[in-house]
């Protein structure tokens, strides 16, 4: 006992200590990098027109926030990827529920999609401008191209992964067709439509730099091309973090909407 | 519950051939066989889950199933895994959480079923099974994928259960002792044709000593000889 309670302290001590060591070997790349940009910039390695300064990236920030300007841009360019996410992801649910659900729909569906997934999204935005012009319309539709790919391929997973055993029992316990699907299916493939949303939003916001550095007056990307031609790099230093941040945020949101419709997984470790 | 001259053919192979079966109301009846004896096979005829190639089924309604596994649904609690595929209202409600209770689990009606251990998720499937009071109980093995010691449990609850609710109850299963703990009637069953029919007249509850003989004769008819 008395031989535990000497040592027990000690030890504690040194876990947390091990604990903090960890925590400052993490951030110390980052914070390293920091600095040198910061000193770099300070004592005039860096020139401006390379890379801004943070104190500077920060101000432009503040500048674009206050003014309006950062909303104006960043406004029109979510209603894009949303209108593209919820278009291509919404078709490509239907496919590739469709596809996963029935003999029919899989031979009539899946083997088109397979053919057109291997074309990149990128190689469309030539026809797409042919075809829909220079305007929203073709915007949009590329982020719907390249949103609803991933989208079809996990629904079409996710509905097939249901065990045959389980579908056994439901007609043995005579669940009914309508109920089967909204009681079995669309549960067991909920995981693979969180997988597939996940990757549906970060090819939209791709797909988004994409379309709007190719040919528009408003957008993010046009902020950018607009920053690039000016050299003002603490623009597009700005434009690089709000695309981080919407990539977290996707994520954020993506894992919340986990939780919440998947109790079941809640207390699994 | 009967069968009459009921054909089961894979292609060219047949599973069954001109089987005849009568289950009693509230008879207890063993199918043994080897693997590949087709037993597994009537009992998905039995279950509605095959159809036969030739004769007559008659099968009482309900008639409900307890599979191998446990078989479900992850997503659903273990009260509405239970109720599945009856309606969610207040009446099923409580039949259910009766059921539940009978098998010893009234305490676990709001769990999911990953946390239930492989004794317990069987339960559940027995509850599921007894709760739409079937006329017919088909039983697929069900012991099969538990430990030695919650098996004997099991064997126990079901014997219970059963002489509690008397349905007609058909086991398939390749356990000689099972099915002669267990059942009012044992059948061997061999390439598809009945080699064995058996009443077992013992007084319960049994003792395994008074069976050996039944228990000779029935491996036998399996091909298992014991010296």
């Amino acid at each position: 006992m008395s031989e535990l309670s000497m040592h027990a302290p000690p030890r504690l001590y040194a876990l947390t200590g091990s604990r903090l060591r960890g925590l400052s070997l993490r951030v110390l790349v980052p914070v390293l990098l920091l600095a040198l940009w910061a000193y770099g910039s300070y004592a005039g390695w860096i020139a401006e027109n390379v890379l801004a300064s943070p104190l500077e990236v920060v101000r432009t920030a503040a500048r674009l926030i206050a003014s309006g300007v950062l909303w104006h841009h960043l406004s029109l360019s979510l209603g894009r990827a949303l209108l593209g996410l919820l278009v291509g992801g919404g078709l490509g649910l239907g496919l590739g529920m469709g596809a996963g659900l029935s003999k029919l729909g899989e031979q009539l569906i899946d083997p088109t999609v397979q053919m057109v997934r291997a074309i990149p999204f990128l190689a469309l935005v030539p026809l797409f401008i042919v075809w829909f012009g220079i305007g929203e319309t073709s915007k949009v539709l590329l982020i719907a191209a390249a949103a609803a790919k991933p989208m079809y391929l996990n629904a079409y997973g996710g509905a097939r992964s249901v065990d045959p055993k389980l579908v056994e029992m439901a007609r043995v316990f005579g669940l009914s067709r309508r109920r089967q699907l909204l009681e079995l299916y669309l549960p067991t493939a909920l995981p693979s439509l969180m997988v597939g949303l996940r990757l549906s939003i970060s090819l939209s916001l791709i797909a988004l730099i994409a379309v709007e550095v190719i040919n528009t007056s408003r957008g993010i990307g046009f902020l950018m091309l607009q920053a690039q031609e000016f050299f003002k790099t603490g623009i597009l230093v700005v434009c690089m973090v709000l695309y981080a941040l919407l990539g977290l945020g996707s994520d954020l949101l993506v894992r919340a909407l986990e939780q919440t419709f998947m109790p079941w997984r809640r207390s699994r470790v | 519950m009967q069968l009459r001259q009921v054909d089961k053919r894979f292609g060219a192979r047949a599973i069954l051939s001109a089987f005849d079966l009568r289950i009693g109301a509230g008879e207890f009846v063993a199918l043994l066989g080897k693997s590949g004896s087709g037993k597994t096979t009537l009992l998905r005829i039995l279950a509605g889950l095959e159809p036969a190639s030739g004769g007559r089924v008659q099968v009482p309604q309900p008639c409900t199933v307890v599979f191998q596994e446990p078989r479900l649904i992850e997503s659903k609690s273990v009260l509405d895994n239970v109720r599945v595929g009856l309606p969610g209202d207040a009446r099923t409600r409580q039949v259910a959480l009766s059921a539940l209770a009978e098998v010893g689990l009234g305490e676990h009606a709001d769990a999911w079923p990953h946390t239930l251990s492989g004794g317990e998720a069987q339960r559940v499937a027995l509850a599921r099974a007894l709760m739409r009071e079937p006329r017919l109980l088909l039983l697929d093995e069900p012991f099969a994928a538990l430990d030695a010691l919650t098996r004997l449990k099991m064997q126990a609850l079901v014997a219970d259960l059963c002489a509690r609710h008397r349905p007609a109850v058909l086991l398939v299963t390749h356990d000689v002792d099972e099915a002669i703990m267990l059942a009012d009637r044992v059948l061997v069953l061999a390439e598809g044709r009945a080699l064995l029919d058996r009443q077992v007249e013992l007084s319960r509850p049994r003792q395994r000593a008074q069976a050996e003989p039944l228990r000779r004769e029935l491996l036998g008819a399996l091909g298992v000889h014991e010296h």
